[in-house]
């Protein structure tokens, strides 16, 4: 753990006159699991799409092991190794569950296809919990599956930095002890992940980092507990009195 | 992997034996049920080439005139000069370069801009053409004289079918094919597990614009005096449209269905209201988005799966007496 894999330098995108991101620069290690939080319509998302290629940043540097990534198209970025989540979940309805994984990995920097591709679909299925579900079309698949789905065409493109964009939202108590156990896994796997969550009990027991960021701008950057405690946070999420 | 497991090398001896069969068709007659077996072939490829783009993309493309109108054009201007097989492959680079050109400028629109600009398009084209026509030359028209009967095109426009056909297949399951089902279910995720979607639709609308110019070749000798108001006939885009949505859209073979119906129709409602044939395709236009919005095929596809259903309910009604 010690080169950046990514960086973000002086980040901003606007939207005619409103700042969704206002220069930002935060930097991801390898192998680190960095949550970026923040209160609702902070921004954490519009970074997300920046990093991803989603959306273009107005100004500033995006950085992939030094390869300058900033207003590159989304299925470059993805080819350089970048996958991701949604906030709201896209699966791919008419395809089987087995096809929705091997879409991540046919186009990314893995380009595995044919036979090779379905086995390497079928382990990862197993590894998200769904082995054996294969076939089953997408559309009866309860909210988690669909996630997990996801997460395993994300994971199909075997990706240097993985971005999960509020993962967690919408679990139930037991289906998020899943989740958050599923998600240390890959970290310990080696994969840099950046999660957007609001599921405070995750970013605790996961993330090595957090980023804040509040009306676009970063508060606050630095271990967990760290983080939660300083004032300027609470300040951001709760208001003056509680700070 | 074995190159074509059972059920494809089933259905592609079912094919070969269905394509010798009706290639008799010349020998059999030559006056009525050629003729109209000509338009419903040239319409089969139209559709099916037009579905290749339109079909996983959802994009209506109402330029088929146009490259249909190119192709037609190659050959009339080059007949008494260049050999006519090499026609046709002149006519497939021209149309497939028009799609290129046009693909680039206009496939990142959506929806309806796409729709408009390819019907302007078409008009634009001929508009062109007209204008060359009556500054350049003497004539409005130009003579295709050939030897080709009807027969000669049929076989060609069959040949075509057939070759239509089996690149569709390979699409389906090459790389391509797969981005594009992709593409079709969210162009956001497309995009996002690396697939250059812009490319692969400029990819497609460029086969695909390059079939439905080859089909304007094969038929210039059918008309023989060619003039732009027939060449680049707005109403060949409406009926591929029309033709290939009742057919359905999902599966290479969809718009067969919907052609072979519609070219009947068509020539009856030509044959006893002449004067009332755009009123007959605007209702049919009509029926179809309302009755069959998945085309025939999505109604049989229906049916199979409600048959499928009924079996295995009294397959289990069978297991518990």
């Amino acid at each position: 753990m010690s080169a950046a894999i990514l960086s973000l330098d002086h980040a901003t995108k606007a939207f005619g006159g409103l700042i969704a991101v206002n220069d930002l620069s935060f930097s991801l290690q390898d192998g680190e699991l960095l949550g970026l939080i923040g209160p609702n319509g902070s921004g954490k998302t519009t970074v997300l799409n920046l990093i991803s290629g989603a959306l273009k940043p107005t100004s500033g540097s995006i950085s992939l092991g030094g390869t300058e990534i900033a207003g590159q198209p989304a299925h470059k970025i993805a080819r350089l190794g970048i996958a991701r989540t949604f906030q709201l979940v896209r699966i791919l309805p008419s395809l089987t569950a087995e096809q929705n994984v091997v879409a991540g990995g046919v186009f990314g920097h893995v380009r595995s296809w044919g036979v090779e591709a379905h086995d390497r679909a079928r382990l990862l299925l197993e590894r998200v919990g769904l082995s054996g579900r294969g076939d089953s079309p997408t559309s009866s698949m309860t909210y988690i599956d669909q996630k997990r789905l996801e997460l395993a065409r994300a994971l199909a493109a075997n990706p240097k930095v993985l971005l999960l964009d509020e993962w967690l939202a919408g679990l139930n108590p037991s289906e998020l002890k899943i989740g958050i156990d599923l998600i240390r896994e890959l970290r310990n796997d080696g994969i840099s992940i950046i999660m957007v969550e609001h599921v405070m009990d995750a970013i605790r027991s996961l993330c090595d980092r957090c980023v804040v960021m509040s009306s676009g701008l970063k508060i606050a950057d630095g271990d967990v507990h760290g983080v939660l405690a300083d004032p300027e946070v609470i300040r951001a999420y709760l208001g003056d009195d509680h700070a | 992997m074995t190159w074509l497991n059972e059920k494809e090398r089933r259905i592609a001896g079912f094919a070969a034996i269905a394509f010798g069969v009706v290639a008799l068709l010349p020998l059999v007659d030559q006056g009525y049920y050629l003729s109209i077996s000509v338009n419903i072939v040239m319409y089969v490829v139209l559709c099916t080439a037009w579905t290749l783009f339109s079909g996983p993309t959802h994009y209506i493309s109402l330029a088929t005139a146009a490259f249909f109108g190119i192709g037609t054009y190659t050959v009339a201007l080059g007949i008494d000069t260049v050999p006519f097989p090499l026609l046709l492959v002149i006519a497939a680079l021209a149309s497939g370069l028009l799609a290129c050109v046009v693909g680039i400028a206009t496939l990142r629109l959506s929806g309806i801009y796409f729709v408009i600009f390819t019907l302007g398009l078409a008009e634009l084209v001929r508009q062109v053409v007209t204008w060359l026509q009556t500054n350049f030359s003497s004539s409005l028209g130009l003579y295709v004289f050939t030897d080709f009967g009807e027969q000669h095109i049929y076989w060609m426009l069959l040949g075509l079918a057939a070759i239509v056909y089996i690149t569709g297949w390979l699409i389906n399951r090459s790389r391509l094919g797969f981005a594009m089902q992709i593409i079709g279910n969210d162009e956001t995720v497309a995009k996002h597990v690396g697939i250059d979607t812009a490319r692969a639709k400029v990819i497609l609308f460029i086969i695909s614009g390059a079939f439905i110019g080859i089909v304007g070749a094969i038929l210039a000798p059918r008309f023989s005096y060619v003039q732009p108001p027939s060449a680049f006939n707005p109403m060949i885009s409406f009926q591929v449209v029309i033709m290939a949505l009742l057919g359905g859209t999902k599966r290479i073979w969809g718009p067969l269905l919907g052609v072979i119906p519609f070219t009947i129709l068509f020539d009856q409602v030509t044959a006893y209201f002449p004067n009332h044939t755009s009123f007959v395709i605007g209702i049919a236009f009509m029926a179809i988005v309302y009755l069959l919005p998945q085309g025939v095929l999505g109604r049989l596809e229906d049916l199979v799966r409600l048959r499928k259903r009924f079996r295995m309910v009294s397959a289990e009604e069978g297991n518990n007496p």
